[in-house]
């Protein structure tokens, strides 16, 4: 019914005493989210939002049981949180911390392999399922229950385009911010094999940018083996080469990662490719209206 | 990004056992006359602007010199000049050395594989883009092992050294690791790593840094040549700022969203120049800080994009409107927000006279026509249309 986290989702928080930690905890638990702990060493036996906070992750898995960890703490301490969750048995990390060095984010990865855990960010906005759950930072009130399914390299660009789709009436499955970093723990190709066996995802609308070639790298999953419809939108188009826009992985790097060589690909595999945000809700109509589900 | 100039990068290398021929960096004639006079660094030399940009030699800012006076010269013709837009400060004297062969080393991030790239190439001093693949070994290395034996062996194999330089280059392999992790590096490059006699030495280093990574490296001084000097002091405030060329200022919340407020603008004709991203701020004192930034770059027209998820649509306006009263730009400003609390956010822009959208591509129009002359000040605020269901989250 959805991929990744739905009403089930037991969800922890790293970080919860600092600001953003306590504010998206209001957020996910207004969203309808299960918020069963929280972690910030040192203030164990305390509360955040009704949530009980406990000194380490170990403490917080045996009493309240997560299945899923978001995490704000500061990136120098995001590596070590990181870890903690894994070893205390944590299988989905969301990782909403900034600036983690990529050196950091290499070792999570494979660690988190070895003990399949998966990371999605890190620079992410998080994920969620509307009517079921959100961990993260994503707006409650852009979303709508539907059938689309949203990966996106962006935070605020994602927002608007959903903002977009629940307007015109296209709700959506779920919804998954990959992340602004070189390195990302999910990557659109992961999410869009997910997507793929999730029958409640009718169609996926998939927004990129520029940097690396983690799109032309789901241009040929898409062209291969998706069978559903996909929607694109690539950030960029005018962005110059070797200049870093905003984003850690968002640089066109020795003429690799530009939008034009990822447009094309997409395009090659049958995407349709909007030219401007706001044309996202037509094309998922037409898609939807070709498949007979509009 | 931190990008290191060679003689820093040397410093790198030398630090973790990587044999480097011995270098003195002058700053101009007199400095580099003195040096030469000692016999610190001995002629016949070698004398290396220090630029970060590559195909320097090409150009002249790299000469070999045989007499004190030559080298004098070559330093006095160097200083002061520019080369790829940088001002040429400082130069490298550093010994010559007979090169038998010349190799490829370094590492990377491979993004695809989302693992460290190790490249190697028996034919170095040339530019790694124009090697062919076949003269290019690239072995993937595991983050979590790091570079290992059998690794090793592969491109000592590839090299074919005589034993003594076999043997330095197993040593300068593990030095390139540990430097690629300890110092957090983007890239560590030798190109060329020079067979001279029977041994092995790094006649150039490229050394680029994690910024991300610099609170591990507290005692390191930085420098971002590849900023121009506004970039630079927005990112020691914290503020991603990005120039590129064109005059229109765009400020926005999220970096892609500012990249497609860029797209769009200069879909619709127009010539984008400033990549300014608020981020998730609610900040109004932020939000001035922002706006300033702006107003130094003196863009022609401002277009202001936001949309209010995280942040709210009303205290962005409101940092606005004080920031305008501090800044008192003398261009034009368009404002298109949408979001939480936008008929809000919109209101406190009207009353400072700030003509406002909801809709991105009208916004945009607006803000070409202003570019181009077109479109008096003022501007038409449409109806704003109405806010997403919901309100407040």
């Amino acid at each position: 019914m959805s991929i990744l986290v739905d009403a089930s989702t037991r969800v922890l928080v790293q970080g919860i005493t600092g600001h953003q930690g306590t504010n998206h905890t209001r957020g996910m638990k207004a969203f309808g989210s299960k918020v069963v702990g929280g972690v910030t060493p040192g203030k164990g036996g305390t509360e955040v939002e009704g949530v009980p906070v406990f000194d380490s992750v170990r403490e917080a898995v045996d009493a309240t049981h997560p299945t899923a960890t978001c995490i704000f703490v500061p990136a120098p301490y995001t590596r070590d949180a990181f870890y903690e969750a894994v070893d205390a048995g944590i299988k989905l990390a969301v990782i909403i911390t900034e600036h983690v060095p990529f050196h950091d984010m290499l070792k999570m990865l494979y660690y988190g392999r070895l003990h399949g855990a998966r990371i999605i960010g890190p620079n992410c906005p998080g994920l969620a399922t509307p009517g079921g759950a959100k961990v993260g930072i994503i707006p409650n009130v852009v979303f709508r229950e539907g059938r689309v399914g949203v990966v996106s390299r962006s935070g605020t660009l994602t927002y608007e385009m959903v903002a977009g789709l629940t307007e015109a009436g296209f709700g959506q499955s779920t919804c998954v911010g990959l992340g602004g970093d070189p390195v990302n723990g999910t990557t659109f190709v992961d999410t869009l094999e997910l997507f793929h066996d999730d029958p409640r995802t009718d169609m996926v609308v998939m927004v990129g940018e520029i940097g690396g070639v983690a799109e032309e790298e789901a241009a040929e999953y898409i062209g291969k083996s998706f069978g559903k419809p996909v929607v694109g939108y690539i950030a960029g188009r005018s962005a110059p080469p070797g200049k870093r826009m905003g984003h850690a992985g968002a640089i066109i790097d020795r003429g690799r990662g530009t939008a034009e060589s990822k447009v094309n690909a997409l395009q090659k595999a049958g995407v349709k490719v909007a030219k401007f945000p706001y044309e996202v809700p037509g094309l998922v109509r037409d898609s939807l209206k070709e498949i007979g589900k509009a | 990004m931190v990008l290191l100039r060679e003689y820093r990068g040397k410093e790198i290398l030398r630090k973790f056992g990587v044999p480097v021929p011995p270098g003195k960096v002058v700053r101009d004639a007199k400095e580099a006359e003195a040096v030469l006079r000692s016999g610190e660094i001995p002629v016949p030399c070698v004398v290396k602007a220090q630029v970060l940009a590559g195909g320097r030699g090409k150009a002249g800012f790299v000469k070999l010199t045989n007499t004190v006076e030559e080298a004098v010269a070559a330093v006095h013709g160097m200083v002061g000049k520019e080369f790829k837009g940088e001002k040429v400060r400082e130069v490298l004297l550093t010994t010559k050395a007979d090169i038998g062969r010349e190799l490829y080393l370094s590492i990377t991030l491979d993004r695809s594989s989302r693992k460290p790239l190790l490249m190697a190439s028996p034919e170095g001093g040339v530019e790694i883009e124009s090697l062919p693949a076949e003269k290019l070994l690239r072995l993937p290395l595991h983050p979590l092992t790091g570079l290992v034996s059998y690794e090793k062996r592969a491109v000592t194999r590839a090299f074919a050294l005589p034993p003594a330089a076999a043997k330095d280059l197993d040593r300068i392999l593990d030095s390139l690791w540990a430097i690629f992790e300890k110092e957090d590096a983007e890239l560590v490059e030798i190109n060329p790593l020079a067979l001279v006699g029977d041994r092995l030495l790094a006649l150039d280093a490229k050394v680029i840094l994690e910024d991300d990574a610099m609170f591990r490296h507290a005692d390191f001084q930085k420098e971002h040549g590849e900023l121009s000097p506004l970039e630079q002091k927005a990112h020691d405030k914290g503020i991603a700022f990005v120039e590129i060329g064109g005059d229109i200022g765009v400020l926005a919340n999220g970096a892609g969203l500012t990249m497609a407020t860029l797209d769009v603008l200069y879909q619709e004709g127009g010539r984008p120049g400033i990549f300014l991203d608020l981020g998730g701020t609610d900040d109004p004192k932020k939000v001035v800080e922002a706006f300033l930034m702006m107003t130094e770059a003196n863009p022609k027209v401002v277009f202001i994009n936001i949309f209010g998820g995280v942040t709210r649509c009303d205290t962005v306006a409101s940092g606005l409107v004080e920031a305008l009263k501090q800044a008192k730009p003398g261009f034009p400003l368009v404002a298109r927000i949408r979001g939480n609390n936008e008929k809000e956010g919109i209101q406190i822009l009207r009353a400072a006279g700030i003509g406002s959208y909801s809709d991105l591509a009208e916004a945009a129009r607006h803000v070409v026509a202003l570019e181009q002359g077109r479109a008096s000040k003022g501007g038409a605020a449409s109806p704003p249309a109405p806010a997403i269901a919901g309100g407040a989250s």
